[in-house]
């Protein structure tokens, strides 16, 4: 078997190597924080335009991380170019060719970019937090409060999961163009638009951003939002099946068909 | 030692590779032959795993690729020049690949020296050209400083001193004793590179031979003649047992026989010569005779490359293609 520390550390200068990790990384960031930091400033203001359900929903936790709607996106490519270049570039079979073992191969490359999307998570999530914190002022609430600190790990474990779910949609799809023009409306548009509609949101809500973005709630049923059959460690169990579920479906493709 | 058994991909209904089985033995260049489509590419995916046989299988010193524990330290490839990403520099691409095989980082700059690239090992790949890409693929086959060594056509696109510098970068790694395996469409490049010969068509085994022999059997020597009195001396020639062919304009081919004896024939018969010349019929004849009933893709032909044998030009697209009951298959 090949070693494992060997593949690791090769996986990690590919990631490092490539200009599209620094630039997805920091848009997720960015993105995230900016986001989550000028909606909560806008909140802040208009309080008092707010219906009288959401303002006695209003949960400061989870409105700090109203960016992650849009920073995931930039998550989902980064997930998705570290495993789809290996196809469009033609590097696959050069990899394999080097580390012949597929799921020493793929589970090395997702154990590292799932790891770095992780961090970047982690530090997005705290620093979105501390900054909505700090606009919301008396509004606002601290790590110390009860659930609080639940919800910002989860904030950041919910980014490194939407990176591990399109790896493993880009291992099955075997390119970055399809994956990402699957992946993109798809969390952009479709899942947050049936989350809306009356019938369709009973299905909706098992999906993976849907489910996912409940660890971030502090407030039951934050902003008056709908009821969830399930709680915020039951919510991203739910992601954490869908993620489980695309990696194995990536390593069935990779380990059957030709490179 | 490479042990290729009973070797069979199919993709749907098309066999691409069919019951190949041979041998590429060590120390030597082994020349693998065959039309464009004969399925070399796929028969050398298939020796690195790349792609899964549909049946047999393929061992290295007894043992399948993918049990190789660091597997560039036992085989080398080129397979494809575009094989790298891009966006990394040709020493990033190469590091990466160092590592996974636990191949010490030093040996990257070895590599790159060796391959002349040295010069541009910060710049990103994508700005190579092919002749630069090629090199990068052949610095990655060498990277694990491996025994066994496969390109395939790995002359294809390049300027005339990239062939030249290829060619002899495989006579010197096949002189230190390595095991070269090269694919080819073109017989003149295998004449001058490979030891043996292993010649596909239609993914079949057509012929396993040295390259010595190779030659031996198929290159036709022959006497070239003309002569303004080529009519007398074709009698001439009747009358002392030779055999002679004419072709067009008056010039005549004779089978084993020297220039010696047929110009000191012509002298005792005060014929004149204006040509006494000994030719031998290119290996690229002899190749094209021997995969002509296999080549894939002529050109303006349309017959269906998966039927076997070649049906004649209309085959199958008689007035019945389309009666009902028909149980041929075709166009299912």
């Amino acid at each position: 078997m090949a070693s494992v520390p060997a593949v690791l550390t090769s996986e990690w200068t590919k990631i490092r190597s490539v200009s599209s990790t620094t630039w997805t990384l920091i848009s997720a960031f960015v993105v995230t924080v900016a986001m989550g930091t000028a909606l909560s400033a806008l909140l802040n203001a208009q309080f008092n335009d707010l219906s009288e359900a959401e303002q006695a929903t209003f949960d400061p936790t989870f409105v700090s991380f109203s960016g992650t709607v849009l920073g995931q996106l930039a998550m989902v490519v980064f997930g998705v170019l570290v495993v789809g270049t290996e196809y469009s570039s033609g590097m696959i079979r050069t990899s394999l060719a080097a580390v012949p073992q597929r799921a020493t191969f793929l589970f090395g490359k997702i154990t590292v970019a799932g790891a770095l999307a992780l961090i970047v998570g982690l530090l997005t999530s705290f620093v979105s937090f501390f900054l909505s914190q700090a606009v919301l002022g008396d509004r606002g609430t601290d790590l110390g409060a009860e659930n609080v600190l639940r919800a910002v790990v989860g904030g950041g474990l919910y980014m490194g999961l939407i990176a591990i779910f399109s790896m493993g949609v880009a291992a099955m799809l075997r390119s970055s163009m399809l994956s990402l023009g699957i992946l993109m409306p798809f969390f952009f548009l479709v899942s947050q638009i049936l989350a809306a509609v009356p019938v369709a949101k009973t299905v909706a809500r098992y999906f993976p951003d849907q489910a996912g973005s409940k660890i971030m709630q502090v407030v039951p049923d934050a902003m008056n939002s709908d009821p969830a059959p399930y709680g915020p460690w039951g919510g991203l169990g739910i992601m954490a099946l869908w993620v489980v579920a695309a990696v194995l479906g990536g390593f069935l493709v990779l380990k059957n068909r030709d490179a | 030692m490479i042990e290729v058994e009973r070797l069979t991909k199919r993709f749907g209904r098309k066999v691409a590779v069919d019951q190949l089985s041979f041998q590429v033995r060590p120390g030597i260049v082994t020349g693998f032959l065959g039309p464009n489509g004969a399925g070399k590419s796929t028969t050398m995916r298939m020796m690195l795993d790349l792609d899964n046989p549909t049946s047999g299988s393929v061992r290295i010193d007894g043992r399948h690729y993918r049990e190789l524990s660091e597997p560039l330290k036992y085989i080398g490839a080129l397979l494809d020049a575009k094989a790298m990403h891009g966006g990394r520099s040709a020493y990033n691409n190469l590091l990466c690949l160092a590592q996974s095989n636990r191949i010490p980082r030093g040996r990257v700059d070895e590599v790159l020296d060796m391959v002349g690239l040295a010069a541009v090992a910060k710049k990103k790949s994508k700005g190579f050209s092919l002749g630069m890409g090629q090199r990068l693929g052949i610095a990655s086959a060498l990277l694990g400083d491996p025994e066994i060594l496969m390109f395939d056509e790995p002359v294809n696109g390049l300027d005339p001193e990239g062939i030249h510098w290829i060619r002899n970068l495989m006579k010197a790694l096949a002189s230190e004793g390595r095991t070269i395996f090269v694919s080819s469409h073109l017989m003149s490049e295998m004449a001058l590179t490979a030891d043996h010969l292993i010649v596909i068509g239609q993914g079949r085994l057509l012929a396993d031979t040295s390259m010595a022999a190779f030659i031996q059997e198929n290159s036709r020597s022959y006497t070239r003649l003309r002569s303004p009195q080529w009519e007398r001396l074709r009698d001439v020639l009747h009358q002392e047992g030779y055999t002679a062919v004419e072709t067009a304009g008056g010039v005549l081919e004779i089978d084993g026989a020297s220039t010696e004896e047929l110009g000191e024939l012509a002298a005792r018969h005060q014929l004149v010569l204006h040509e006494l010349s000994s030719q031998r019929a290119s290996l690229e004849e002899a190749f094209m005779q021997m995969t002509a009933g296999s080549v894939e893709y002529h050109a303006h032909s349309e017959r269906d490359p998966g039927a076997e044998p070649p049906p004649p030009p209309g085959a199958g697209w008689g007035e019945n293609w389309n009666a009902p009951g028909s149980t041929d298959g075709k166009g299912a």
